[in-house]
């Protein structure tokens, strides 16, 4: 048996690695993912796990080596943030259409300007496109099983793409959390050698990444668009696979207390533990309100998503994020063009909280529940609202 | 440049776009955007095998005379077989049309 033990969620998540046996770990350390490559570093020199880790020289150069290591048929993990994340786009979209599998750890953080360590999740919503499956964790045991999850995912013959696990960072990364570790032997049972469909193997050459002329290049789009919407049959069963070894259960949406409902909290990552006890003082006051929480956001589960809304009139959607000049967050805006003339569809209100570290306390939320109510009788002029800004 | 060879369907489109077929490319044709061709003259040509082994396309090929042929189905007029002949035998002159 397994026992749960205090651990820094960081710590864990280069534990989760080493439980899968990555082989290759190419990782510039960042604020505030460093602690995951640190460790991983220092069990690596110390010989418990038996992998190559590369010390680049920036994140371009570490997704450079990921992608290299990846082709060459490797188990590949690395882990960002932030400005580091932004760094590693040129290559982020690389991987992805090449049906290369590798994990990395996204850590959760704000970008400049001003400068900014802390937590919110602009940093993966500039990456939204990359075409690589994204989930986010809520909490420290979370993050720990999404990564096993998504070596699982990654490397299933018909899925071959690579995954980002979204962990936020500080709330989650830096807090000791009880956590159980699985056993290695169990891990082995649900990550097999990993058995790429093509490597670059000089016995049998091929070429990988070549150009796409236009008569190519749609088609290549079109491709991996089908292979990622696809990916989630199996993300479903690795899920499944998941409960059946280590007994913990997953869905690509989460639903609390949205029985009978007519208000609901849409919220992705930590955040969603503050909304729980958001709604259950709601509730105690006899407001029916719940939460959905969006665990996989590529591909979004739409179907999952429908259903886990049930009949609610209104729907308040939190964003970490917010795009200057956009018609409201991303978050918000895949959630209005999805719902969009679907008969029946509830009203959307989004609202843009916990920027750069700005904490979401139980009081935002219910700021928000009670706006949402006030704007569904009366329209606002702009599609989202951002919460608690100082304006004297 | 459209190519009929090039034009695949999704569903022929090989996994990852990836190339399984190693030196594919010669079933291409590939040079027909070039701007200038090499013309050699075989009178001061010494059949040295520079131009063959400098061209970046390896358009070179040897004739049974042992006279370097460049195959303009892939040549791209680059000009560094002109400039690398010892000889001066070969002359870059403009693609006409
Ligand atoms: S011009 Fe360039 S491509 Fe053409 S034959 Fe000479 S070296 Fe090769
Ligand atoms: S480099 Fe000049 S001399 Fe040598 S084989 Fe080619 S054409 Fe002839």
């Amino acid at each position: 048996m397994t026992k749960r033990v205090g651990m820094e969620v960081s710590i864990a998540v280069a534990e989760a690695a080493k439980l899968a046996r990555a082989e290759v770990i190419p990782a510039y350390p960042i604020t505030p993912q460093t602690h995951i490559v640190e460790h991983l570093s220092e069990i690596i020199a110390d010989g418990e796990l038996d992998a190559e880790f590369v010390p680049v020289e920036s994140e371009h150069a570490a997704m450079s080596c990921c992608v290299g290591a990846a082709a060459a048929g490797a188990r590949v993990f690395t882990s960002s943030s932030s400005q580091g994340l932004s760094l590693m786009s040129e290559i982020l979209y690389i991987p992805s259409t090449m049906r290369l599998p590798m994990v990395m750890a996204v850590v959760n953080r704000a970008l400049s300007a001003p400068i900014s360590i802390w937590n919110d999740h602009q940093d993966i919503m500039v990456q939204r496109d990359i075409g690589w499956i994204q989930t986010f964790a809520e909490n420290g045991q979370e993050a720990v099983d999404l990564t096993l999850h998504a070596f699982r995912v990654a490397e299933m013959k018909s899925v071959h793409l690579p995954v980002a696990v979204n962990l936020d960072g500080f709330i989650l990364s830096h807090v000791i959390e009880p956590i159980e570790l699985p056993d290695q032997e169990d891990v082995d049972k649900y990550l097999p050698r990993f058995k790429p469909r093509y490597k670059l193997d000089p016995r049998k050459p091929i070429s990988m990444g070549p150009v796409g002329i236009p008569e190519i290049y749609t088609e290549a789009k079109v491709a991996h668009d089908r292979a990622i919407k696809n990916s989630k049959k199996m993300i479903v069963k690795a899920w499944k696979e998941f409960a059946e070894i280590f007994g913990r259960e997953y869905h690509p949406i989460e639903s609390y207390r949205t029985e009978d409902a007519d208000l609901l909290l849409v919220t992705m990552g930590s955040i969603s533990e503050t909304a729980m006890t958001a709604v259950d003082a709601m509730r105690d006051r006899g407001e029916k309100v719940g939460l959905v929480r969006i665990r996989l956001w590529r591909p979004f589960p739409g179907l999952e998503f429908r259903k886990a809304i049930g009949k609610a009139k209104i729907l308040a959607v939190v964003d970490r994020c917010l795009p200057p000049g956009a018609v409201c967050g991303p978050v918000g805006a895949e959630i209005r063009s999805f719902l969009y003339k679907i008969p029946g569809a509830p009203k959307i209100f989004s609202f843009v909280a916990g920027l750069g570290g700005r904490d979401v306390t139980v009081e935002r939320f219910e700021e928000m529940v009670d706006k949402a109510r006030a704007y569904a009788k009366k329209r606002p002029r702009e599609l989202y609202e951002v919460i608690g800004v100082r304006e004297q | 440049m459209a190519n009929s060879d090039a034009i695949v369907s999704v569903k022929s489109l090989t996994f990852g776009c990836h190339i399984l077929e190693p030196g594919n490319a010669a079933n291409f044709r590939t040079g027909d955007w070039r701007s200038m061709r090499p013309i050699m003259d075989m009178e001061k040509c010494i059949k040295c095998g520079m131009c063959w082994i400098y061209c970046p396309e390896m358009a070179y090929n040897q004739n049974e005379e042992g006279f370097f042929i460049v195959d303009l189905e892939y040549c791209k007029g680059c000009g560094i077989c002109a400039h690398e002949c010892p000889k001066d035998a070969i002359t870059m002159v403009p693609e006409e049309g």
